[in-house]
């Protein structure tokens, strides 16, 4: 099929759909949209790891930077723009209509129940991918000192996330820039 | 507040969190947390819980869901209105997207060139461990509250999220479940609200 001619309307259609059977972040949508995609021959089955090492690389949200990459290379800008809202309108409208109930809800008893249960557990649930990061990455002392730092200083001082990254995009640029210019 | 104000402060806090989050939707929890929570007061820490539990149990990127979430929440208190609610939070979630929107169009034109690069992996090698620390921080700050008084810290624990001692053996499960059985998320959480209606 020649890419061109894919309609907007089709792209948009498509991603709504891979967007609203992802339970579980970026990674459980990798294999949907291999799926969805290679089925209409629209990407091949070597450019998909392209893809996903793009989007894990570019800033926000991966399931999002999948559609912008995906909706370019069928129609450029604006196919990359039906990618994403395709992407993110079914979420969207779901939380929506979460949040816009969840105000009368909250009051329940059952619901305070629920939740006084939820809570605890999902902490565990950030903690889990945390360690499986960790050791994964965390392989020199400096790179645990780097990991132990920026908890202490986040957890502990309310120091901003953001600044944690900007200082560490700046010095490891910077770090890493001097060292390739020397050993050259 | 007024308005206008909110909804621009809304727009530039989401714009940055999704120029800022490198390594995926837990990083990205963490600076949701640094700024909606720690920063702004939008939320408190137990509806923050609530969300990324809410958003673990729905389809789409933990991201999108926190800011639509957010972004409905915190307009729709402070005005009273639903209507300016969605606005808050197509705002919100917008806000989230356009910078990835620039960013991964400015990458794809020096695609080959950005990605072989020796500069790209050593810059990665320093973010990784770093967002490991984030979202470690994220958790930390989900169950302990530090407050400074004259340089001295006091520690409470956050008692909306670990009212008894039940809290803590059910965080200890749902690791336990998580970590070592692989048992899917979403599983835990239905497991954890069972637990709630049967304990509480």
């Amino acid at each position: 099929m020649d890419k061109k001619n894919v309609p907007l309307w089709q792209i948009f259609a498509v991603f709504a759909r891979i967007g609203a059977f992802t339970i579980g972040g970026g990674y459980a949508m990798i294999p949907i949209i291999q799926n969805e995609m290679s089925r209409r021959g629209w990407i091949s089955e070597e450019e998909l790891p392209d893809i996903v090492a793009l989007s894990q690389s570019a800033p926000g949200v991966m399931a999002v930077n999948i559609s912008i990459f995906a909706g370019y290379r069928l129609r450029g800008v604006k196919g990359s723009i039906a990618a994403t809202l395709g992407s993110i309108t079914p979420s969207f409208c779901i939380i929506l209509a979460i949040a816009m109930l969840f105000t009368s809800f909250k009051d329940n008893p059952w619901v305070i129940k629920a939740f006084k249960g939820i809570r605890p557990v999902v902490i565990s649930l950030i903690a889990v991918p945390m360690v499986d990061m960790a050791r994964k990455c965390c392989k020199s002392w400096w790179a645990w000192a780097l990991a132990i730092g920026a908890l202490l200083l986040v957890a502990f001082l309310n120091v901003s996330p953001i600044y944690i990254i900007l200082c560490v995009l700046v010095v490891a640029f910077g770090y890493t820039y001097y060292k390739e210019k020397w050993t050259r | 507040m007024d308005t206008v104000t909110l909804f621009l402060q809304l727009f530039g806090t989401f714009f940055l969190i999704g120029a800022f989050t490198i390594g995926g939707g837990y990083a990205m929890l963490s600076l949701i947390q640094g700024e909606v929570v720690t920063a702004h007061h939008w939320i408190t820490e137990s509806t923050f819980t609530d969300i990324v539990a809410i958003s673990q149990m729905t389809p789409g990127p933990i991201g999108i869901n926190t800011a639509t979430y957010v972004g409905y929440d915190v307009v729709a208190q402070a005005t009273g209105s639903h209507f300016l609610g969605v606005c808050g939070s197509l705002t919100a979630t917008l806000a989230l997207v356009i910078p990835s929107f620039i960013l991964v169009l400015l990458i794809v034109r020096f695609y080959t060139k950005f990605r072989s690069s020796v500069l790209f992996e050593g810059v990665m090698g320093w973010l990784r461990p770093a967002v490991v620390g984030l979202i470690g921080a994220a958790a930390v700050i989900l169950i302990v509250r530090t407050t400074w008084c004259q340089g001295v810290p006091t520690f409470t624990v956050v008692e909306e999220n670990f009212p008894d001692w039940k809290s803590w053996v059910l965080l200890a499960a749902a690791f336990a479940a998580s970590y070592w059985g692989k048992v899917n998320p979403i599983l835990v959480i239905v497991a954890g609200a069972v637990l709630g209606l049967l304990i509480y």
